[in-house]
């Protein structure tokens, strides 16, 4: 399946990476290359087949109902871009 | 005491036990080691402070009588791991700087039992690439340099700076992680040992993640029984983890030199692949002929669904990665770009912290998870992993593991391929199965080829029988006696 530019500018809206118009052509030509090369996939009878999520055969483990961490909020904000008084700076995000 | 760094792992322990050397003089040896190998750019953050510190400390347990299984010896580790209050970056821009502050359940337990850290380790950008050239600290360059001539070539990827490392003896062993392959082609590049263990043997807590069904750390070391030690102090149980598996660590040490008499090994068919050089499929046959002069018992086996391992494995590891590298948005940590509302901040971030693999592999992650696409592809390629999976389970009714070459060439110069996707993805055609399947496989040095670079053969077990691998691994390293090295140009 070819994907042209219009395409490219969706899907990196959807994942939030810019790029920009000149950019859009060679990323539409370099994902149909390996969009192609997936397709043979469809030559396999996937037919009553269960998808494998996982190769480890679990339940899903399930832990006490306790806190085990937190009231550290110098460190976690350690990593922050921007800070202030406690808390994460991020820009404006209701008008 | 430069001859220190040339010790095994194994050989090392036994010096440090006997107290022939203190571990200051072998953290020493290998501080000064990683400061002369710049050129090979494999070290992207050195830490020679905190190794001297902690080998000193190691020094001081054992005075005490109270040294762990790795007291005292100096190990280089893979900047995909989270290290307390030392620089972690996953080899991209978007994590320069950041500081974790919690250290990573492999490397905790490897500093529980008395390992010292030179420094992080390069790698391709978030462990997506097959050459270390999507690494925002640039490639780190392989120790080897094919005969006459003085191209640089890659060390493979993902953890192309663990393979340099432990083949240029900048440290006695590496941790690595491997989502496709990541551990045992660099391994089978190097002349190195690698180890993928089973899927859920080591915790991914603190492992920076790139495709969570698929991604196991494992170690890297100059022989096979060095990878067995460093492997039994990395594996274990972790809640923290929830696919950790919860099952008894065995002594991989102890399977090193057992007999593999009476072993059925098979070969899977499917691995002879159009275009294989003529040496990879002699050196194949070669280790055929090794297994079964050490009472192994050979025998034919198909693997069906092979060559749709790579396609699907495009389908299902970009998924996750889309999905997992959302969390760099520019907010909580990691580089923030401006822009004039939150939306345009977020692209703008995105669009300078990501290299150009990294954004290709969400970008298709992204549009295979969309809407009206979510079936034909990413269900699809679930549908041809238990494919994958259902082949393996068929094989073991016949033999005990399986032999195949670790990768289809040797080391390649930098730049060869990486204007060409889909040929850098080739890279995985023998390696990327295991993971799909979520089985252990091995990469052991077996021979050089033509122009002096090394080839590695690879093992496949059972879920959980790393055991086997150790004991196949070591009759193919003593059938080979590989002792070739690369000549310090560095």
């Amino acid at each position: 399946m070819a994907i042209d530019a219009a395409t490219v500018r969706k899907v990196a809206r959807l994942a939030r990476i810019a790029e920009p118009e000149d950019r859009l052509e060679p990323l539409a030509r370099e994902l149909s290359g390996i969009l192609n090369w997936i397709e043979q996939l469809s030559e396999v009878d996937t037919d009553d087949v269960e998808p494998m999520t996982t190769s480890v055969a679990m339940k899903l483990p399930m832990r006490e109902d306790v806190v085990t961490d937190g009231g550290d909020p110098a460190k976690v904000l350690g990593n922050a871009p921007k800070s202030d008084r406690g808390f994460f700076v991020v820009p404006k995000v209701v008008e | 005491m430069s001859d220190l760094t040339g010790l095994t792992l194994k050989a090392a322990l036994d010096g440090l036990a006997s107290k022939s050397f203190s571990s200051e003089e072998i953290t020493q040896a290998h501080v000064t080691a990683v400061a002369d190998s710049r050129p090979l750019n494999a070290f992207v953050i050195e830490t020679p402070d905190k190794a001297l510190e902690m080998a000193r400390a190691s020094d001081a347990r054992r005075a005490k009588g109270e040294a762990g299984p790795l007291d005292g010896a100096p190990l280089g580790i893979k900047d995909l791991f989270c290290t307390e209050g030392v620089e972690s970056t996953a080899g991209s821009m978007i994590l320069r700087g950041f500081r974790p502050a919690y250290e990573s359940t492999v490397t905790s337990n490897l500093w529980r039992d008395g390992a010292v850290m030179l420094g992080k380790l390069n790698m391709d950008e978030f462990a997506m690439g097959s050459s270390n050239e999507t690494s925002a600290w640039g490639p780190a360059v392989n120790p080897w340099r094919a005969a006459g001539g003085n191209a640089q070539l890659t060390p493979g990827g993902s953890s192309g700076g663990s393979a340099s490392a432990v083949a240029a003896q900048l440290c006695l062993g590496a941790t690595a992680t491997d989502t496709g392959g990541s551990i045992r082609q660099p391994a089978a590049f190097t002349g190195t040992v690698g180890i993928k263990p089973t899927y859920g043997r080591c915790s991914r807590w603190g492992i920076v993640a790139f495709a969570s069904s698929l991604d196991q750390a494992g170690p890297m070391a100059r022989t096979v029984e060095d990878t067995a030690i460093l492997l039994k102090s990395m594996a274990g149980h972790d809640p923290k983890d929830t696919t950790s598996i919860d099952a008894e660590v065995p002594d991989f040490a102890s399977f090193c030199g057992k007999s593999v008499k009476g072993l059925r090994v098979g070969i899977p068919k499917e691995y002879r692949v159009d275009g294989m050089p003529a040496e990879i499929d002699a050196l194949w046959e070669q280790g055929i002929a090794w297994l079964k002069e050490a009472g192994c018992e050979i025998v034919e086996v198909s693997l069906p669904h092979t060559k749709y391992a790579l396609p699907a494995y495009y389908i299902i590891a970009p998924a996750e990665a889309s999905s997992n590298l959302a969390r760099y948005d520019g907010m909580r940590y990691g580089l923030r770009v401006d822009g004039a509302n939150l939306t345009e901040t977020y692209e703008n971030t995105r669009a300078q912290g990501f290299g150009a693999e990294v954004k290709r592999r969400i970008l298709i992650g992204t549009y295979v998870l969309s809407a009206g696409y979510y079936d034909a592809y990413y269900l699809k390629a679930l549908k041809v992993r238990r494919r994958i999976a259902d082949d393996f389970d068929q094989a073991w009714q016949t033999c005990d593991a399986l032999l195949t070459p670790t990768a289809p060439s040797a080391a390649f110069a930098l730049g060869e391929k990486s204007d060409d996707p889909v040929a850098m993805y080739l890279n995985d055609i023998f390696t990327v199965t295991v993971n799909l399947a979520g089985l252990p496989g091995m990469s052991v040095p077996a021979g050089i080829d033509a122009n002096g670079l090394p080839l590695g053969l690879q093992l496949i077990g059972r879920n959980l029988d790393e055991g086997t691998l150790f004991s196949l691994g070591s009759a193919i390293e003593k059938a080979a006696d590989f002792r070739a090295k690369p000549a310090k140009w560095w």
